[in-house]
């Protein structure tokens, strides 16, 4: 029971980088763009947001705007990243998937670069710490694994719904379908397809740094070059999974989350089992196995996903 | 004098792509502190300072060469194998296991022997995002990603488990040593350069065969230049990415034995040392051709081996090249679109080229 518990919790808490990058995902690719940099922006957003509190006050606590300051480093920087992955796959129209990886690359390579010379070794810092609601936490069951959060989790949970209302309620969210769906129609009603790419991807790799900001700021609370270990390929993933939807993404965030949680609770509780590698391994190999049964969510996607605009090319 | 200008177009934007590679990577440079002129000349000077850091640089390209010709082969049949480094990571496992069993056999056996076994586990392993990718439609970048990680994993209870040396006592969870019999020898005494490179050199020549001389590499290459005219053609088209998927891993399974027997003489963590990724930007720097992939991983076992002088000589992290890899990445994919854009190309001729032309006219 108390295994349920805790692995509940850090579910709830844990699925936030995650759905931030996926939601973020989600708009690059409803606009047609495939960014598997993802990984990268993560790893730049979770740098700063190390680097911005660590500069300040080192491993002591810092005042509460420091590190809202370096949640919003790391949204800046990612929509610069983002910004410079549409140069090289809008206006040059390079194919997305290798520019992503080098994407990816560059990204890790930067916040391995830049940790090695500002931060130097293994530090920790104090981060954004859960609070309690002091009412609400106390039910039984629901109230920690419900209300026991730091209040960025709150703000993440909410971006769920407004990412929907931008998604498909609003006159942007119906310019970026349209720019994904059929760009050379959106072209011909003057829409700016390649401009609403570029602030997709600016909005969409704002979203990746931000997660990755959260990432060290609310749950590791420390940087490492390897700390986002494959999540922006799996945020990249759950889209697929998610058909493009944001509540179904944020299900599946919550499936993918539980999974990763479960492995690391059930080292904790049961210390004999020797095979952790193999709990470790579960969370890709679930994300191969969903991809692989679920083939028909294909056709949800953007259809023109992957696939640069070019207005001067006929059919 | 007319097609002349082509010509210069090209050089022109693979010199401006240059610069602005170098560039970039000055800034990088600059914002961690480091002398950009210093940091470069180390880069590129070290190498050539006597026998045994050129031999370095070469034995780095032995893995990158096997890895990128592998890369070259699925890229061209329309698959990317982003996957390169868990198939290593396989082919570690797989030779390390056979070469812990092959005392008593005779080298000439047991080399070969040990490279197999890295061969095949690879094929197998690059089988999966074959097969995934041709029958249920399942994206390849994402899967080899994800396949990555569980490699990663998976050699990771190998060296702590099964594949453990029993009398290692720094708690470090690593392989037993090679026997003998099973360790690819060094050409010279105190240079790393060991006999794989034999291996390397015949590789290229074997898939530029496959590639360009036989009927699979041309249904291959078919398959990844036009899906749908190949079907059309006949061509098998899911049958020819699985098995270029399966040539690919087993290149990258080869890589990692061969590092395996070479250089690193036991399995442990931190084997693949990244060449996975590395020999994607060697492919795509050699322009997906076998042979030009000799001189593209020969400049990059240059910049890999920059990194061990790095990190003795300046203040620079050795991570700037991996930084440096993703520039080149993201450059050159932008460089490939802008050489062949034909509107590119004409606004290049007008701007420079239609004075000269005009006055000949007069």
């Amino acid at each position: 029971m108390e295994l349920m518990i805790n692995t509940l919790t850090l579910t709830a808490r844990f699925t936030v980088a995650l759905l931030i990058a996926s939601m973020g995902e989600m708009f690059n690719q409803k606009s047609g763009i495939f960014n598997l940099g993802c990984e990268g922006i993560m790893s730049m957003g979770a740098f700063l947001g190390m680097l911005v509190p660590f500069l300040y006050g080192g491993a002591g606590t810092v005042p509460g705007y420091i590190n809202a300051a370096g949640l919003i480093a790391g949204a800046l920087c990612g929509a610069l990243m983002g910004l410079l992955f549409g140069v090289v796959v809008i206006s040059f129209r390079a194919p997305q998937g290798i520019a992503g990886i080098g994407l990816q690359m560059f990204g890790v390579g930067l916040a391995g670069t830049f940790f090695r010379s500002y931060i130097g070794g293994t530090q920790s810092i104090t981060g954004i710490n859960a609070k309690a609601i002091p009412v609400l936490s106390e039910i039984p069951v629901l109230g920690p694994i419900l209300f026991t959060h730091n209040p960025v989790v709150y703000i993440a949970y909410l971006m769920v719904p407004v990412a929907w209302y931008i998604i498909f309620k609003t006159p942007w969210g119906l310019k970026i379908r349209a720019a994904g769906t059929y760009p050379k129609a959106a072209d011909s009603l003057g829409i700016n397809v390649n401009k609403i790419r570029y602030e997709s991807l600016a909005v969409g790799g704002a979203m990746a740094g931000f997660a990755g900001a959260f990432l060290t700021l609310c749950q590791a609370k420390m940087f490492n070059a390897g700390i986002i270990s494959g999540r922006g390929f799996i945020a990249v993933a759950l889209v697929y999974f998610g058909q493009w939807h944001p509540v179904k993404i944020f299900l599946g965030a919550l499936l993918f989350t539980f999974a990763q949680s479960l492995q690391t609770q059930i080292q904790i509780f049961v210390p004999q089992f020797g095979y952790y590698e193999f709990l470790t391994m579960l969370p890709y190999i679930l994300v191969i196995a969903v991809l692989a049964f679920n083939r028909k969510s294909n056709k949800f996607g953007p259809a023109a996903l992957g696939k640069p605009f070019n207005r001067e090319q006929r059919v | 004098m007319m097609n002349n200008y082509k010509l210069w177009f090209k050089i022109s934007v693979i010199a401006c792509a240059f610069l602005i590679a170098l560039i970039a990577g000055a800034f990088v440079i600059l914002a961690v502190g480091g002398n950009v002129f210093e940091t470069y000349w180390i880069i590129i000077s070290m190498p050539f300072r006597n026998f045994r850091s050129l031999c370095e640089v070469f034995t780095r390209m032995i893995p990158l060469t096997i890895i990128a010709l592998g890369i070259c082969v699925s890229s061209r049949c329309g698959i990317n194998n982003i996957g390169a480094e868990g198939q290593m990571y396989m082919g570690v496992v797989a030779s390390c296991a056979v070469a812990l069993h092959c005392e008593a056999l005779p080298k000439f056996v047991a080399v070969p022997l040990c490279i197999i076994a890295g061969a095949l586990a690879g094929a197998a392993y690059g089988f999966i995002p074959g097969f995934l990718k041709a029958k249920l439609e399942v994206s390849e970048l994402l899967s080899t990603v994800m396949l990555n990680y569980a490699a990663t994993q998976f050699f990771l209870f190998c060296i702590r488990v099964p594949l453990l040396d029993p009398n290692e006592k720094t708690g470090t969870p690593m392989s037993s040593r090679l026997p003998e019999s099973a360790v690819l020898s060094k050409f010279f005494r105190g240079a790393s350069l060991h006999q794989g490179i034999i291996l390397a050199l015949i590789l290229v020549a074997v898939i530029y065969v496959l590639l360009f001389k036989t009927t699979w590499g041309y249904k291959m290459r078919a398959a990844g230049a036009s899906e749908r005219a190949a079907n059309y053609g006949g061509i098998d088209v899911p049958f020819y990415l699985i098995i270029a998927m399966c040539i690919s891993g087993a290149c990258s399974g080869m890589a990692g034995a061969v590092e395996l027997m070479g250089v690193q003489g036991r399995a442990m963590s931190g084997i693949t040392s990244g060449y996975g990724f590395s020999g994607i930007v060697v492919a795509l720097f050699a322009a997906l051709h076998p042979i030009a992939v000799i001189p593209a991983s020969f400049c990059f076992g240059i910049l890999l081996y920059s990194q061990v002088n790095l990190q003795i000589l300046t203040s620079v992290p050795p991570n700037l090249v991996e930084t440096v890899q993703g520039i080149i990445i993201l450059i050159i994919v932008s460089v490939q679109m802008v050489i062949n854009n034909p509107y590119a190309l004409e606004k290049f001729r007008k701007r420079f080229f239609t004075k000269k032309t005009g006055l000949t006219e007069v």
